[in-house]
């Protein structure tokens, strides 16, 4: 499908907006997300004639962003496997969860309310490590299933449900003190 | 008591009852459904086996919530941020992609 040179600006103008944000939560650089949406609406035009209008177009660009935001972060070596044992759940000697008592647990208002909170969430979702950090991206942020985020990071699903549950669990342990309304708030 | 022998008392029990009544699970068993139960992933028979064991064990249930108000903090707040984002792009970068697509 060839379009206009007007046709293509406004595909480009309707859908930078997004697409620089999604590219820089994953790649976590401006640069490289600007790198990421260029070559990503470059791809985009080469291959408009394959497709096929079965997913919405913004569908389509949002997967051909992540793929090769992805790609960037391979070529980086920053998908590579982890080498840090996080430490996630806790058992005593008969094998019962150690968790202390939640006597308060954070609402989700209060912490889209406070400016200080809401960036100190974005600070600890930032400082995950890469591979744990983009599989919760995906899936949680993203909103991809299961067996989309195994095809697109080439793993396989029941990989992709341990990392998963590692990342938010690694995330709540990291966000523990704001959960239990322990962070002054602005 | 001491606290601390209260506590070992009450898991000592809870690790007898999760072994011994048909239908329980322990806590490590619960971990591993814990992001399947979260997505919606689980069949009716296994939700009900995890439902039961929350229904017991204060520690799981409140582990719970708190990884899933996690999830759904995260994701908010990565939502809101996108909302509030300046609207302006660098017109750079879209004559720069307009450019190449006539190479």
């Amino acid at each position: 499908m060839k379009i206009s040179d007007a046709r293509a600006e406004l595909l480009v103008r309707e859908n930078i907006g997004w697409m620089i944000p999604l590219a820089s939560r994953m790649l976590q650089d401006r640069q490289l997300a600007e790198d990421v949406v260029q070559e990503s609406l470059i791809n985009a035009f080469q291959s408009l004639e394959s497709f096929e209008g079965r997913s919405s177009l913004k569908t389509w660009l949002h997967r051909i962003t992540v793929n090769i935001a992805l790609a960037k972060l391979r070529k980086m070596k920053r998908l590579e496997e982890l080498n840090v044992d996080y430490n996630l759940a806790e058992y005593d000697r008969y094998e019962c969860r150690i968790e202390s008592r939640w006597e308060n647990l954070v609402s989700i208002q209060e912490v889209l309310e406070s400016d200080s909170l809401s960036a100190l969430v974005r600070q600890k979702i930032s400082a995950l490590d890469d591979p744990l950090r983009i599989i919760l991206q995906l899936r949680d942020i993203e909103g991809y299933d299961t067996d989309e985020v195994a095809d697109l990071m080439g793993l396989s699903k029941s990989n992709v449900r341990v990392r998963l549950h590692r990342a938010r669990a690694a995330l709540k342990i990291i966000l523990e003190p704001l959960l239990r309304g322990e962070m002054a708030n602005d | 008591m001491t606290k601390v022998k209260r506590r070992s008392l009450k898991s000592w029990f809870k690790s007898l009852m999760f072994k011994h009544i048909h239908g329980m699970i322990s806590c490590r068993d619960f971990e591993h459904f814990m992001h399947a139960y979260t997505d919606g992933d689980l069949a009716i028979d296994q939700r009900s086996v995890f439902e039961r064991h929350i229904r017991f064990c204060r520690e799981c249930r409140e582990y719970l919530a708190a990884y899933q108000r996690t999830i759904e903090i995260g994701r908010s707040v990565l939502k809101k941020t996108d909302e509030s984002l300046p609207s302006d792009v660098p017109e750079d970068l879209i004559k720069a992609i307009l450019a190449s697509r006539k190479l």
